[in-house]
């Protein structure tokens, strides 16, 4: 098989098909990791915005807490947990909402009072009426995460290619130099380019842009969320800010998070760094004086349910698609790899596969 | 929100080539500024200097201060607010640098190159040990060795000896034949060639060996003794400090990050020193080291042609071709030797911010990959240091350039004035 991309996906696929035995090889048209891997915070969290969504990011991130111990020191997994932070009455309902789903399913969680709320994170601003402690949430390097899977691969049945691939045909892929990969099965996990080579795909670009500090040990503790971010990140309109805030493993704070539809060009906006770091300073006032490193941006790859992309393309023996994470792409690679895998061998999934199938999102389906 | 102010000609940066352009353009415009981080001007060649009022740097402080052009000290421009505007930061807050030309005059900084032990305490950049000596760090009785390359190690090492240190010897990695032919062009330039007697004067009895470089800093807590090698000869020399850099690097990345050309490490200008972005000059060291005189006729260029009198600029270019062919010749006598690139070992750090050995970079084919699956480039210097080196020992391109340019307060980048303010979902 050949698997198009190397970013957190594509090499979560490859160690998963290896291991099972199958011949992969691996075609990057850059690094790997270096497309929305890197851009990205590598935040493991459990989410609820559907059932769907729950299942694979809570399937997902066990296999994470599986692959633990066997991770390099250099992709710096930090068990941090999450608190999602509620401003208001109503974001304290929110917590109650949440803290019930996760019960349900047996996802720990903790309800935090100001108290223990102040207790775990001293330096938020005062007035916060309470919190959700999600103590299994993690924090990875994705970028390192992306290389020791392929490692893993490649230290079983797996060749990488560097080059681009201009074209999916029925016996492989064809390579911008003319030369073809020869395969049965071919994966397409090329994240945001994946729809130039699957034409049809109902995918959009979804700008973000994250701001890294000086190093800060201790000053913040866990990934910190606020709950006006279901109100922002999960709404499709044109454009939203959040307090996202996440302890590095050196001591930094990597400061987001912001969602752009419609915008193409890579550089950085002063205006939504602007909106991002207000909003973080409303919750960590203390961050105002602290050095602020570099900005920068990435493209996550939306589909129009928010949910990504997994499995067989309609019409289509050979090829299969995994892509379409949103921002979910470092925790729910491993699932996706699992599903994929789960498919190709005609095995029973651990979760329903079937929210996850392409033909919800071809516009061809829908003609 | 911050302040916001308008120029007809902002400069940045307020050395020489920064001093020249202001001069020139405020004689014909009138609202000219000069923005800087230091609280004082000058660059790091003029501040500081115990100026009599007969030197150079007297003369155009004089001539600057009858001009009415207002100096924002203390201040660094750390990325574009929108067209013609930059945004920079103080101690005091946040401002807007509205232009309708630009001339940026950011200078260079020391290149500095990997060898075991160069991360010991009191191995210092030549510049930097002379600029401590400077704010008052006692040299006097301490034995130093100056070692690298370029002009401004002997400069470096006249100053350390005024202040009282003994120099122990001054190793130029460049070789007798290239500095021979070198000499031969200061022979046509009168004021450098009397520059380079003075100097010569200043240093009688100090041994200025070429051909020779530091192999490796040794000490236990902190620097103990360098150990040079020259042909196949290496030996040690007890000191308390080595003053070590390798001629200058260009500081083009405010440049790069408004989008003007960047090439070779030097940013592209035409004849009247615009860049390849519409009223954006650039002079002095980012186009190319070339050393003080040519800062001085590139910020005069810049300045005149900023203020809408190119024919003034025009009288110069005689000069300014005189001068940069004196400049390429630095950069042929002064060129770094192969034999530098394997002075690091697999264990010896290339990136000082965060902890980044060779061996670990040398897994990765590009900046790019090396930056982000090792973290080299990505600490608080953003680059500025491990960079260049990397560029030499690896040969990778280096260029990539993110605001801010330089590392900020967050509130910095929370305070626009352009555009709508942020609205909060």
């Amino acid at each position: 098989m050949v698997i198009i991309g190397a970013g957190i996906i594509g090499a979560a696929c490859a160690r998963e098909c290896a291991l099972a035995g199958l011949r992969v090889a691996v075609v990057e048209a850059d690094f790997v990791g270096g497309g929305a891997t890197a851009a990205g915070m590598g935040h493991i969290v459990v989410m609820d915005d559907s059932e769907p969504q729950f299942a694979l990011t809570r399937y997902s991130q066990q296999l994470w807490r599986e692959l633990a111990s066997e991770l390099p020191a250099d992709v710096e997994y930090m068990a941090c947990g999450t608190i999602w932070v509620a401003a208001d009455e109503q974001e304290m309902q929110e917590v109650r909402r949440k803290h019930d789903f996760y019960g349900a399913r047996r996802v720990p969680t903790e309800i935090l009072d100001p108290r223990a709320l102040y207790e775990a994170e001293p330096h938020l601003r005062p007035g916060l009426v309470g919190a959700l402690l999600v103590p299994e949430d993690l924090v990875i390097y994705a970028p390192c995460a992306a290389r020791f899977l392929l490692r893993q691969a490649q230290a079983r049945n797996c060749d990488l290619h560097m080059g681009t691939v201009k074209g999916i045909r029925e016996d492989g892929v064809v390579l911008q130099d003319g030369s073809v990969l020869q395969a049965g099965t071919v994966v397409n996990a090329a994240g945001t380019w994946a729809k130039e080579l699957t034409p049809g795909l109902e995918m959009r670009p979804r700008k973000g842009h994250l701001v890294i500090t000086d190093r800060y040990p201790g000053f913040v503790r866990h990934q910190l969320v606020e709950l006006g971010y279901l109100k922002s990140a999960h709404t499709l309109t044109a454009e939203s800010f959040a307090f996202n805030v996440q302890p590095r493993i050196t001591g930094q704070l990597l400061i987001g998070s912001s969602r752009q539809f419609g915008v193409e060009e890579t550089s950085v906006d002063n205006h939504i760094i602007a909106g991002m770091l207000a909003r973080a300073c409303q919750y960590l006032p203390e961050l105002s004086r602290m050095s602020a490193i570099r900005c920068w941006t990435g493209f996550r790859a939306a589909t129009p349910d928010k949910l990504p992309v997994i499995g067989k393309c309609p019409g289509h023996e050979h090829l299969y698609l995994a892509t379409g994470h949103e921002g979910l792409g470092i925790t729910t690679s491993l699932g996706t790899a699992r599903l994929l895998l789960d498919q190709l061998l005609n095995r029973a999934p651990a979760i329903p596969l079937e929210p996850y199938l392409p033909g919800r999102v071809m516009e061809t389906a829908h003609a | 929100m911050s302040e916001r102010s308008e120029f007809d000609v902002l400069v940045v940066g307020g050395g020489p080539a920064g001093i020249a352009a202001a001069c020139c353009a405020a004689e014909a415009t009138p609202r000219v500024a000069i923005v800087d981080d230091n609280p004082a001007l000058g660059g790091q060649i003029w501040r500081d200097e115990p100026a009599p009022s007969t030197s150079q740097s007297a003369i155009w402080y004089q001539r600057l201060a009858r001009l009415p052009v207002q100096i924002i000290a203390g201040t660094r421009a750390f990325a574009q607010a929108g067209p013609h505007i930059l945004v920079a930061e103080s101690e005091d807050g946040v401002c807007e640098l509205a232009f309708r030309k630009l001339i940026l005059a950011t200078g260079a900084r020391e290149r500095f190159l990997p060898f075991p032990g160069w991360t010991l305490p009191n191995v210092m950049g030549a510049g930097g040990l002379q600029a401590l000596a400077r704010s008052g760090l006692t040299m006097r009785g301490k034995k130093i060795v100056v070692a690298g390359t370029g002009p401004l190690l002997l400069a470096a090492a006249a100053h350390l000896r005024q202040s009282g240190a003994e120099i122990c010897l001054i190793a130029e990695q460049a070789s007798r034949r290239h500095l021979i032919v070198f000499s031969v062009r200061l022979v046509c330039h009168s004021s450098k060639l009397q520059d380079a007697l003075a100097l010569r004067r200043e240093l009688a009895g100090v041994p200025y060996l070429t051909s020779c470089w530091p192999a490796a800093a040794q000490g236990k807590e902190k620097l103990e003794s360098v150990m040079l090698r020259r042909g196949a000869k290496t030996w040690s020399v007890d000191c308390d400090y080595l003053a070590c850099g390798f001629h200058l690097v260009p500081n083009t990345e405010l440049a790069a990050l408004l989008g003007c050309g960047v090439e070779q490490g030097r940013v592209r200008v035409d004849d009247l020193q615009q860049t390849t972005v519409p009223d954006v000059h650039c002079a002095g060291e980012p186009t190319g080291i070339g050393g003080l005189e040519l800062s001085l006729v590139e910020g005069q260029i810049a300045g005149h042609a900023a203020a809408g009198a190119p024919d003034a600029a025009r009288g110069l270019f005689a000069k300014r071709k005189g001068l940069r062919r004196f400049a390429a010749g630095m950069d042929r006598a002064f060129a770094l030797r192969p034999q530098l690139r394997s002075l690091p070992q697999a264990d010896t750090l290339v990136c000082r911010c965060e902890d980044v050995p060779l061996g670990r970079l040398r897994e990765h084919s590009s900046w790019r990959a090396a930056k982000l699956l090792t973290r080299c480039g990505m600490g608080p210097c953003q680059g500025r240091v491990c960079a260049p080196a990397v560029e030499f020992l690896l040969g990778w391109n280096v260029e990539s350039v993110r605001p801010p340019v330089f590392p900020v307060r967050v509130e910095s980048l929370t305070t626009t004035v352009t555009g709508a303010p942020p609205t909060l979902s």
